[in-house]
């Protein structure tokens, strides 16, 4: 999947600049510590944006290249910020088998936001997933932290409404 | 004194539906009625019965209530737990050929009967985050047995006599790889273990790491003194947190009784295990891909040879297994090769757990004997097909798998009839297909998801995939021509014998499984411009019953296309070049005089 910069302003604070120093120095010396300080930057800042790999590639004294070849390359992590709500249907095969292309579609519909991509106003932002193991629910989406399975397209119209 | 326990499933799907704001309301009740000293409520691991969530059993009795909501526990507390009485309403009710029966123990259902748990044996019947309750179950046994009575050589002969093969995917004997590793020179050698479970729709991994994590750290230990390892790595997927968090769990308590760090049980020997966590990237299932993303790189995979045993994490002698091969390990080391081997057919022994999914009653997760037909799971465990639809095939393996169609349904699983019949073991995920699924369309689901998923690091699996992707797109828009059917089989051929990995050698499987069993279909899409299964939009159309059409006007109200017309009581008409082939007016007729072919 070719990942994208960000177009919205980087807005880091002093904090979360200590906080990713602490996470780099946390992980001086440990063998293939690229990862977790990564996935712990993305906690911090809730998406990876240039800055903050710039600043991980001089704490850890790694190539800004070499960095950003490991943040681009997974897909958990993620170059732009996550809307206010967030909404990942899942595309697992289960899932798939289950109707949940077409739920997908009619979230894009009603919200008008393509999948994998964030809302200009920085609402909404919708995401097809890899299986996240919840087969036995199929289909499912999650909102932020929520998970609502055994869904039908008619149910997402009143998902949707809980989030306005 | 405790006189009746409450187990409550806490896997991620009973999770997701709500299992533990059920727990929370249980034990408020229980104190509200003065109960608490008297009944322990307990958070397992995984039922396996995902479909029927969330899911309590009371014991001594055993009784299982299904779908248990917030609002049913003061009466399950008031009638049950303190009259002795069952809540006969939320007890399950098991339909078979139009009988109905109540199921009053969740041994008693058919999905169980069948089943004969392993890797599983403790999933849904101890709590995972007490090391007290595994130790109570034979817990750590092995880890001291292999220790103190034996050598690293012995431990090797025993699971190599077992049969026990790789549970990830490819089926390599368990045994072989540790006598690879034990043979290199002393000095830095690693043990990991593959939870980067990938594919979708499986989910057993997650189902032990989730219910039984300790099974894992202490096969990761036998195997640690098997191999002369004193470092182990467990390489998690980060969409698992709840399998995380136990893991991490289990891991502080072993190490506070000792049974990871220095000096184990006296013996001088040390072993201590390290989480990593994926990042979602399929290839990171590989062997080699995963050692590279461990190391803290791009995960992408390296040529063989050198094999992982010889070189593998940071260049040292290396053994990967997957989660559920390591959860049937101290139980082997316990009841010995030859309990286990007896299990099984002539080439796969033991036990496999399924994910099963997709069109089925029953979606959850089983562990029965290799050799158990497809039948078997699908008809009797799974319950078979819902809503009166027909069995059409079965999905394994995954993206690297292929789709075993109905004809075949009384073939006995195992790793060689599997690949005999252009299929994988795969790490277990089988999803059940009705006659509602287009099997172009799932060639193409998959494709859609390698081509996502290739690290572009070889050419056959970066551009080879793409351009089948590509075939497929041209086959379910209408466009197809029967020359691209040899030409998707031809350019099969070459990205299965030049790609680096198993990902890209086993890529082209869903398409040749499908192509080989259900030619019929591509060539329906190809020559008819039809799909069967009235799944790919483009070769749909729709038309109008003019006896049935009533004329009330509905269908032309909700196509957004304008495409309807009609006087009111007069039989409608569709225009097939405005229809966009949405579905809508179908979905509103009353009459049913609407259908799509």
């Amino acid at each position: 999947m070719k990942k994208k910069l960000t177009t919205v302003q980087f807005r880091g604070t002093k904090e979360q600049e200590e906080q990713l120093h602490a996470i780099i120095e946390k992980y001086r010396g440990v063998e293939g510590a690229m990862m977790p300080v990564l996935q712990q930057a993305q906690e911090v800042y809730g998406y990876l944006p240039m800055e903050v790999l710039k600043m991980i590639s001089e704490g850890m004294d790694k190539p800004l290249a070499e960095v950003y070849g490991v943040a681009s390359f997974y897909s958990q992590f993620s170059l732009n910020p996550k809307g206010e709500i967030s909404i990942a249907v899942c595309l697992g095969t289960a899932c798939y088998v289950k109707g949940s292309g077409d739920i997908l579609n009619r979230i894009t519909e009603k919200l008008g936001v393509a999948s994998g991509a964030t809302s200009p106003d920085g609402k909404y932002s919708l995401e097809a997933t890899r299986c996240i193991g919840a087969c036995g629910l199929a289909p499912v989406l999650t909102v932020n932290e929520t998970v609502y399975g055994r869904l039908s397209v008619d149910d997402v119209d009143d998902i949707l409404a809980k989030y306005q | 004194m405790i006189r009746s326990h409450v187990l409550i499933c806490g896997g991620t799907g009973c999770t997701s539906s709500g299992s533990i704001s059920i727990k929370e309301a249980l034990e408020a009740e229980l104190a509200k009625k003065g109960l608490a000293d008297e009944i322990k409520v307990v958070v397992t691991g995984c039922f396996g019965l995902c479909a029927l969530g969330p899911i309590m059993i009371v014991y001594p009795d055993g009784t299982f209530y299904s779908m248990v909501k917030d609002t049913d526990v003061p009466e399950i507390v008031e009638e049950h737990l303190l009259k002795g009485r069952p809540v006969e309403r939320l007890i399950y009710v098991e339909k078979k050929e139009g009988d109905e029966k109540k199921v009053h123990s969740l041994a008693d259902t058919t999905f169980y009967k069948k089943q004969k748990r392993v890797a599983l044996r403790n999933c849904g019947v101890i709590n995972p985050e007490e090391i007290d309750e595994y130790i109570a179950m034979d817990g750590y046994q092995a880890l001291g047995k292999v220790l103190t009575e034996m050598t690293p050589q012995q431990v090797i002969d025993e699971i190599s006599a077992s049969g026990l093969r790789g549970r990830g995917g490819a089926g390599f004997p368990t045994g072989r790889k540790w006598a690879f590793a034990a043979a290199q020179p002393a000095g830095q050698k690693y043990v990991c273990c593959n939870a980067d479970e990938g594919d979708p729709g499986a989910f057993m991994d997650r189902s032990v790491l989730e219910g039984d994590p300790h099974a894992v750290i202490e096969a990761m230990a036998i195997a640690g003194y098997a191999i002369g390892a004193d470092q182990g790595y467990v390489y998690v997927r980060a969409e698992y947190p709840i399998a995380i968090h136990r893991l991490q769990v289990a891991i502080d308590q072993a190490r506070e009784y000792g049974l990871l760090g220095k000096d184990i049980f006296g013996t001088g020997f040390n072993f201590d295990l390290e989480i990593r966590l994926g990042a979602g990237a399929f290839v990171c299932g590989e062997e080699t891909a995963l050692m590279t993303s461990i190391e803290g790189n791009r995960g992408e995979p390296r040529p063989r040879p050198p094999f992982p045993a010889v070189k593998g994490l940071f260049g040292r002698p290396t053994i990967l297994n997957n989660v559920e091969t390591y959860a049937n390990v101290a139980q082997i080391i316990l009841k010995g090769a030859d309990w286990f081997a007896s299990m099984g057919t002539e080439t796969s022994k033991g036990t496999k757990v399924f994910a099963l999914g997709g069109k089925i009653t029953h979606t959850g997760l089983v562990e029965v004997p290799m050799g158990t037909t497809l039948r078997e799971v699908i008809e009797e465990i799974g319950g078979g097909i819902p809503n009166g639809k027909k069995f059409k095939a079965a999905q394994t393996g995954g993206p690297s798998g292929g789709c075993i169609p109905a004809s075949l349904i009384d073939t006995p699983i195992d790793y060689e009839n599997l690949i005999a019949n252009g299929s994988m073991m795969g790490s277990g995920g089988l999803i059940v297909m009705d006659e509602d699924t287009c099997m172009v369309d799932i060639a193409r689901f998959f494709l859609d998801f390698t081509v996502d998923e290739s690290c572009g690091k070889c050419t056959p699996c970066r551009i080879g995939t793409k351009r089948l992707l590509e075939i497929l797109d041209k086959i379910i828009e209408g466009n197809g021509e029967l020359e691209d059917l040899d030409r998707l089989e031809e350019l099969c051929q070459y990205i299965k014998s030049a790609s680096l990995c198993g990902l890209g050698q086993t890529a082209p499987n869903p398409v040749l499984s499908t192509l080989n069993r259900f030619r019929d279909e591509y060539i329906a899409h190809v020559v008819d411009k039809k799909c069967p299964a009235g799944v790919c939009k483009k070769l749909l159309s729709y038309s109008i019953d003019k006896d049935k059409c009533k004329g009330c006007t509905l269908c032309a109200r909700v196509c957004p296309a304008d495409a309807i017309s009609g006087a009111v009581k007069q039989p409608h008409e569709i225009d097939p070049n405005k229809c966009l082939k949405c579905g809508a007016c179908m979905e509103k007729c009353k009459f049913g005089a609407i259908s799509r072919k």
